[in-house]
């Protein structure tokens, strides 16, 4: 993909994200910034790529470290995100009648 | 070297993660839909995961000479993947619904973190992302030359998570109560920040240049910096602003390292943090009529008494009640409509003012809970924990929703919530919330206001006028001992 297409997905992005945050309900609010810091996480996909990448020299072996630190991180994110969110919404019950 | 070996098949595997994201969020516009979405979101991370782990290990094995194959390779990604799931899932489990607020913000830092250790590692090994030309010069030895694009890409990206990680770090330490939730003042800290940002973006134009390591690091340590001095100066009633803002600087610190690694999914992913962050960062600020360039400059809250007539306000007469009185008057009601704060997470006090609400409902009572948009420490906190505590979602509404009915209402029971209740905000025009929009509590027949004493004041600094009206009164007493007498009082 070249700079172009890529930026024209990010700013098509950019306005699907605006339209589809805003029909979120408030009440939803805190669910909200957990599910999105669980898929802000995707990040794990250049720390995959590091870590898998091997190490030639020294400079590779430090990034295919820093890319499973990374992995680690990311992945807290990813299961504690979800985790924590799917706890929360099944909190949220209507009266029952 | 090609850009970026991706497969067809690869990119619109991202593209489908990509999606299942939107609709993970399209989820959340009802609590009905809600978990649904949520399992679109664990479906799209897998794609993005299965797919990259696909893609980049026969890589590993095929490529030419030079790179050494490391079978424990595989173990050890696995065994990080395990780590993290681990002590993810057991902090989600056990963590109490009134620590959230603390949970976001560790968890943004953690993105951040993140961010900076990916765009560290591709600035190590640029070959292994696909975004470097191998260069033999004619004297010395050859090296990797980035890619003049990807150096933006990758200087933004350490920049947006180094900011986000130290950023995150104080609004957490803040939050958590390890840090005191005043603001703290650095004398010409406006001047140092824009200083030290202008540092930062004069790098990164600089790093297009020359990719010497020395660039890279100092662009990494100060944005670390700038990220601390940012956040300290602002005070605990901006921090649902700080939250949602770290929020949306998490996402685009996922955006910049998609664009360097040319992955749709972050892009994408990116973008819809980004803004949901942006959109909230925007709701809270409304919610407290104060500029978002305002609460960045910080300092709000800090200073008690800016108000003109609070310190006058002292000995102003006040009606103080007992959990009995309490109890009578709201048995006798039609309507009660409970107004929950901040105090209530404090004082842990959901689950008894639910079974303050059933008895109520019991006696015949109509039983409603209105939720001001910043009440608490992140956007939807009283939410989640009415919700904890089953509260039906159906009983709970939204300041627009219910700001009318005040003045049907018998009793307003003010729980913990102080600054958003106050009717300075509409009248007085030297009070530092004039603007804000506040629940009308003052217009129901009788204001019961729950309080630890008559001294503090709320996070603004300022004195509220509802404490000394004619149809008020104060319960001096913890939000959750005080409810469970009420409750008690209601047999």
């Amino acid at each position: 993909m070249d700079f172009i297409s890529i930026l024209s997905v990010f700013v098509l992005a950019c306005f699907v994200g605006y339209y589809v945050v805003w029909s979120v309900t408030p009440a939803l609010h805190t669910p909200l910034m957990a599910v999105t810091n669980a898929i802000s996480s995707v990040i794990i996909v250049g720390a995959l790529i590091a870590s898998a990448a091997g190490s030639v020299g020294s400079a590779g072996e430090t990034a295919k470290w820093l890319g499973l630190l990374a992995v680690v991180l990311a992945s807290i994110n990813i299961f504690g995100g979800f985790a924590v969110t799917a706890r929360m919404l099944a909190m949220y019950k209507k009266k029952v009648r | 070297m090609e850009s970026i070996a991706q497969s067809p098949w690869a990119a619109l595997a991202y593209l489908v993660a990509g999606i299942c994201f939107i609709l993970a969020l399209r989820g959340l516009s009802s609590p009905s839909t809600s978990q649904r979405g949520n399992r679109l979101g664990m479906i799209g991370m897998t794609i993005a995961v299965v797919t990259t782990l696909v893609t980049h290990f026969p890589q590993v094995k095929s490529t030419a000479a030079g790179i050494a194959i490391d079978p424990l390779i595989a173990g050890e990604i696995l065994a990080a993947i395990l780590i993290g799931a681990a002590i993810g899932i057991v902090t989600a489990r056990r963590i109490p619904m009134t620590a959230m607020p603390q949970l976001v913000a560790a968890f943004h830092s953690l993105v951040g973190l993140a961010a900076v250790l990916v765009a560290c590692a591709a600035f190590l090994n640029p070959a292994a992302f696909g975004i470097a030309d191998l260069v033999i010069p004619l004297i010395g030895a050859p090296f990797e030359s980035i890619h003049q694009v990807s150096r933006i890409e990758m200087g933004l990206g350490v920049a947006i998570g180094a900011i986000t990680f130290s950023g995150s770090v104080i609004a957490f330490l803040k939050l958590n109560g390890n840090m005191g939730g005043k603001p703290i003042m650095l004398p010409g800290r406006h001047v140092i920040n824009l200083g030290l940002l202008a540092a930062i973006l004069g790098l990164i134009g600089y790093f297009v240049q020359d990719q010497s390591p020395w660039i890279f690091w100092t662009i990494t340590v100060l944005s670390f910096l700038i990220g601390f001095l940012l956040i300290i100066p602002i005070g605990g009633a901006d921090m649902p602003v700080v939250v949602s803002m770290l929020n949306s600087y998490s996402g685009w610190a996922a955006a910049a390292m998609g664009f360097t690694l040319h992955n749709s999914a972050m892009i994408i992913t990116g973008a819809l943090v980004g803004s949901s962050g942006a959109i909230l960062s925007y709701i809270m600020c409304k919610a407290m009529n104060r500029s978002f360039i305002s609460v960045i400059a910080g300092g709000f809250g800090g200073d008690a008494g800016g108000g003109g007539g609070a310190a006058a306000a002292v000995d102003r007469p006040w009606k103080r009640g007992s959990a009995e009185d309490a109890a009578f008057l709201m048995s006798q009601a039609e309507q009660v409509i409970i107004v929950p704060g901040y105090g209530m997470a404090v004082a842990q006090a959901q689950h008894v003012l639910r079974e303050m609400g059933d008895k109520l409902k019991a006696h015949g009572v109509r039983v409603k809970y209105a939720i001001h948009p910043v009440a608490g420490r992140m956007p939807g906190h009283m939410n989640v924990l009415l919700a904890e505590a089953n509260v039906p979602y159906d009983e709970v509404f939204e300041l627009e929703d219910i700001n009318s009915e005040f003045a049907q209402t018998d009793v307003a029971f003010v729980i913990g919530a102080n600054d958003v209740t106050n009717p300075a905000a509409k009248t007085d025009k030297s009070s530092p919330i004039y603007g804000m929009p506040v629940l009308d509590v003052e217009k129901a027949k009788t204001v019961l206001f729950i309080k630890r004493s008559m001294g503090g004041v709320g996070y603004a600094g300022v004195d509220n006028e509802v404490f000394y009206r004619d149809n008020t009164m104060m319960l001096l007493a913890d939000a959750k001992k005080m409810v469970e007498e009420i409750v008690k009082s209601l047999d």
